[in-house]
């Protein structure tokens, strides 16, 4: 089997600039709705408590919210979380002053939320309960903050040190261009982004930039081989070469996705789906957006081969015989 | 060519070999089980081992194992009697021995003699109750201080040095003087009795003043012993509930981190552990009693507390006054049992405490016989008063507490002493419960999904590389066995999240045969012989394999840093996915691909799909530049 037969260059470089306009308007549009609204973050960032109840059989959600309402809770959030007899309540930090207090709040409130279930239909059964606390999802969010950046400066660092800073540049805002999709998406769909979908971020960023290096790695080859290449040539030789093992990479590793996605259930769905973005734009943005940038950057040939040639000048060093 | 030498074949089998003996208890499956172990004094030794039997032969239970494990009995039997078997033992064994419900692997004894172990499965896994909670460190500071200023109090008094006052302000104890030599010889004093605290002199208006603060180690080695001294009273909590290895570990400064698997009723282990209690012994300001009875303070119900004094409810109701200066801390109780009087009848309450515990309640109760003593829980800062009984003699370290309604009055007394020795309240600041179903759930889906994945990588390797399709897959699949053995080695906490990291890594591994296997075919193209094609594709594409791999282990070990409990898990395994992927993807599959194709003279074609068609570029291909 063969899925790719190219048996010339394809112009990626000659169109760049309408990739690049595509990249622009979706990061745009991800920015866009960052702001419009915001990412629908989990208790473990904001604080709170969740509790998931089953049934016996499906429930009604806006029984649910009715019964917690005339209860008194505020700001309770009901769903259906899989399968129809589990529902997710949500319930946001209460404000109280000094932390003892907001502990004993909380309490009371998942007892109270527990009580008029009950009292509608007695079937129901408490089955996970989280709870954090206002400082612990301050926390959490920092340390999620600290370790994109990490991420980011190693990478970076990497890069610098494997190729030339240009490329590092050029790998990380086109993958960090990806993030800001990806969180894009979370925000417009209002999907929960939780701890486990962060990770899920993280590792894509390092997952992407290896597109990043197995591009530049080749062109670096097609610079030392094809001498009287231009830039864009090499560039998209470059590309068209390593396109076949790109898209089946990814494909293979979004089969694994797509069976977490599928079969994970809902604690797995949201991590696998942030998965699944980040693998699509992956694939474009590490190469059609990471290429383009490094060329704008001025990458030259020069720029690759200047190791190299320190290498061949070695043998002319003659040391005196004794 | 493309021969490996034997000792390759030697790590590769011995790595695959291990690898399998430390993956294989994970296929035993789990039986239930009852453990015992001894609390306090009682240790599980081989007479008790012989007592269990007999107990259990009394009951007429059968099991299918009892076995002494360091200082744990373990028994295994079916699941029906297993509830059967810890009542039976528990009724026999009594207050001194926790009898818990667990589960033990079923994989066999000379596996578990190498140190395989199952993974230990994480509480999203296996349900189960975790905590975070903080210690509330000001509060032992600010009781600290409280105590240095009822010292300083004595010292001056014992050496007749006259002050103007002593005062507390924050964490500062404060001492006016009129004269200066008075202040000299206060410093003095202090300095030699108290070398924890700090000394600074001033000057206002009228006074010397004689500021005094603990100095920083001090400080840091209270706010030591106050986390050390909660994570033994919740040990200790936790051990009550008779739960078998439960965990209970300090996370960061002022944190403690509990985890209960396979807790059967989260409510209950909550309720013990959010007990966020400290015990305190205090005088009863009986000055301002009127009258001996239980209403004996009953006009303070609206009143204010006079000072000196603080006013409290007790576990019947009814107004206590206390006095301010603490006898005994919970911290000097070293137990607490039931027991029974047998001079006036009726139920009691044995109190150990440790020697400092002991010589201040022997210098109060000189001083204060017949007068009456409060034991006060604070529990989340409001203090209940659960007992006053009279001090009916001198007594030091071992004393007793009569007049109990009934023995199940002692026993909660009892358990309360025992368990409530807290140095500072503690708060929940995290709190996670998963029933044990979801658990089970859990598993399943993170399974089915890892083994779906799995499924569809190989029929798309198979179809699309062939014989090396094939090859990519068996490495794969080592890769799958190298991981679990590692992280069974490791006795890593397998979450969740753990689960998505072991699929998509693998989902990320496969990227380096695939590597290697359009390498290969590109050099097939470009008009290599096989035996080269092979050569020199996996040696290409070692070098981005290796790149790859790093960048993806920065993201790994970012997560791993700033990570927090599920995610620390999936860190953990993308961290050491990597290791493996590299290993069975270069050394693994190009160990198999040497023994078909290695030391061949003719092979005029590989099996990895179609590469009949000239490379698409070369430079020959462009067009040539002037």
């Amino acid at each position: 089997m063969e899925f790719f037969r190219i048996k010339k260059s394809i112009p990626f470089m000659r169109h760049a600039l309408v990739f690049n306009a595509i990249s622009f308007i979706t990061f745009l549009l991800a920015v866009f709705f960052l702001w419009y609204t915001p990412l629908h973050l989990s208790i473990e960032f904001t604080g709170g408590a969740v509790m998931e109840v089953k049934y016996d059989k499906p429930a009604d959600i806006e029984q649910i919210k009715e019964v917690l309402t005339k209860a008194g809770i505020v700001g309770a959030e009901p769903i259906k979380f899989g399968t129809s007899q589990d529902v997710q309540i949500r319930l946001p930090l209460k404000a109280a002053e000094g932390a003892e207090d907001q502990n004993k709040a909380m309490e009371k409130l998942k007892d109270t939320v527990m009580t008029s279930l009950k009292s509608v239909d007695a079937s129901a059964t408490l089955v996970r309960n989280d709870f954090v606390g206002g400082q612990v999802g301050k926390e959490l969010a920092t340390d999620g903050a600290m370790a994109l950046l990490f991420v980011c400066i190693g990478i970076m660092a990497y890069l610098a040190i494997r190729f030339e800073w240009r490329f590092a540049v050029a790998t990380i805002i086109a993958n960090l261009h990806d993030v800001v999709i990806i969180l894009g998406f979370f925000a417009f769909f209002q999907w929960e982004f939780s701890l486990p979908v962060l990770a899920a971020v993280l590792a894509i960023l390092g997952y992407s930039v290896n597109e990043s290096v197995v591009v530049f790695d080749r062109a670096r080859e097609n610079f030392r081989k094809m001498r009287r290449a231009t830039t864009e040539e090499i560039f998209d030789a470059a590309i068209t070469g390593t396109i076949s093992r790109t898209i089946i990479t990814h494909g293979l590793t979004q089969m694994m996705v797509l069976a977490m996605l599928i079969l994970g259930g809902p604690t797995l769905h949201n991590f696998a789906l942030a998965l699944t973005i980040g693998i699509c734009f992956g694939i474009y943005s590490s190469v059609l957006v990471a290429c383009p940038l490094a060329r704008y950057l001025g990458v030259s040939r020069e720029d690759f081969v200047k190791t190299e040639k320190k290498k061949e000048g070695e043998p002319e060093v003659i040391s005196a015989a004794p | 060519m493309n021969k490996y030498p034997a000792w390759k074949y030697v790590v590769i089998v011995t790595a695959l070999v291990v690898a399998f003996f430390y993956t294989a208890p994970n296929f035993f499956g789990e039986s239930p089980a009852v453990q015992v172990t001894g609390l306090r004094a009682n240790k599980a030794d081989a007479a008790l081992v012989t007592r269990v039997q007999d107990a259990l032969k009394a009951a007429n239970l059968t099991t299918t194992s009892v076995l002494l494990n360091g200082e744990v009995i373990r028994i295994k039997m079916d699941a029906e009697s297993q509830l059967k078997v810890k009542d039976a033992l528990q009724a026999k064994l009594g207050e001194g021995y926790v009898v818990a419900l667990t589960k033990l692997t079923n994989s066999p004894d000379w596996l578990h003699k190498m140190g395989a172990e199952p993974l230990s499965l994480g509480l999203d896994l296996r349900g189960g109750v975790h905590f975070l909670m903080e210690v509330d460190m000001k509060f032992a500071v600010n009781k600290a201080v409280d105590r240095y200023t009822g010292d300083v109090r004595v010292m001056l008094r014992d050496k007749k040095i006259y002050h103007n006052g002593i005062s507390k302000d924050g964490e500062n104890i404060v001492v006016r003087f009129k004269e200066e030599t008075e202040l000299k010889r206060a410093t003095k004093e202090i300095e030699t009795q108290a070398p924890e605290l700090a000394l600074k002199n001033s000057q206002d208006a009228a006074e010397f003043v004689l500021t005094a603060v603990m100095k920083p180690e001090t400080q840091t080695k209270l706010r030591d012993s106050a986390i050390q001294q909660n994570i033994t009273a919740l040990r200790k909590r936790v051990n009550e509930l008779g739960v078998s290895e439960p965990i209970v570990q300090q996370q960061g400064q002022e944190r403690i981190l509990v985890q209960i698997a396979g807790c059967l009723d989260p409510a209950q282990c909550k309720e013990v552990i959010g007990r966020t209690a400290s015990l305190e012994l205090r005088l009863v300001a009986e000055d301002q009693a009127s009258g001996q009875n239980i209403d004996a303070f009953e006009r303070y119900r609206t009143e204010p507390a006079p000072f000196g004094t603080d006013k409290m409810i007790g576990s019947r109701g009814e107004v206590v006054l206390v006095k301010k200066q603490v006898v005994v801390t919970g911290d000097k109780v070293t137990d607490a049992q039931p027991g029974f009087d047998s001079q006036n009848g009726g139920s009691t309450v044995n109190v150990r405490l440790d020697s400092a515990g002991g010589r201040a309640m022997l210098q109060t109760t000189r001083e204060n016989l017949k007068r009456r003593m409060a034991m006060i829980m604070i529990e989340n800062d409001k203090p209940e008063v659960l007992t006053w009984p009279v001090i009916q003699g001198e007594f030091g370290p071992q004393f007793q507490i009569s007049g109990m309604a009934n023995p199940n009055e002692a026993k909660n007394l009892a358990l309360l002493l025992r368990a409530g020795a807290l140095a500072a309240p503690m708060k929940i600041i995290e709190e996670r419960s998963i029933g044990p179903s979801l658990g089970a759930e859990n598993i399943a889906k993170g399974m089915n999904s890892l083994l779906f994945g799995f499924a569809l990588i190989t029929v798309f390797m198979i179809a699309y590389y062939m014989l090396f399709g094939v090859v990519s897959v068996i490495a794969l699949g080592a890769n799958l066995l190298f991981l679990i053995a590692i992280l069974s080695m490791l006795q890593a906490t397998m979450t969740l999240p753990g689960i998505a990291a072991i699929a998509l890594t693998l989902g990320m591994a496969i990227d380096a045969n695939v590597l290697i296997n359009e390498r290969i075919r590109e050099e097939l193209r470009n008009g290599m012989s096989p035996q080269m094609a092979i050569q020199t594709g996996y040696d290409r594409a070692l070098d981005t394999i290796i790149d790859s791999n790093i960048t993806t282990l920065i993201a790994g070990l970012a997560l791993l840093i700033w990570g927090s409990g599920p995610v620390r898990g999936f860190a953990v395994v993308h961290c050491l996915g990597i290791g493996t992927s590299i290993f069975s993807a270069v050394m693994v599959s190009r160990g198999i691909v040497n023994l078909i194709y290695g030391g061949k003279k003719k092979v005029s074609k590989l099996l990895i799909g179609n590469v009949a068609w000239a490379k698409p570029v070369s430079e020959k291909s462009l067009p040539a530049k002037a």
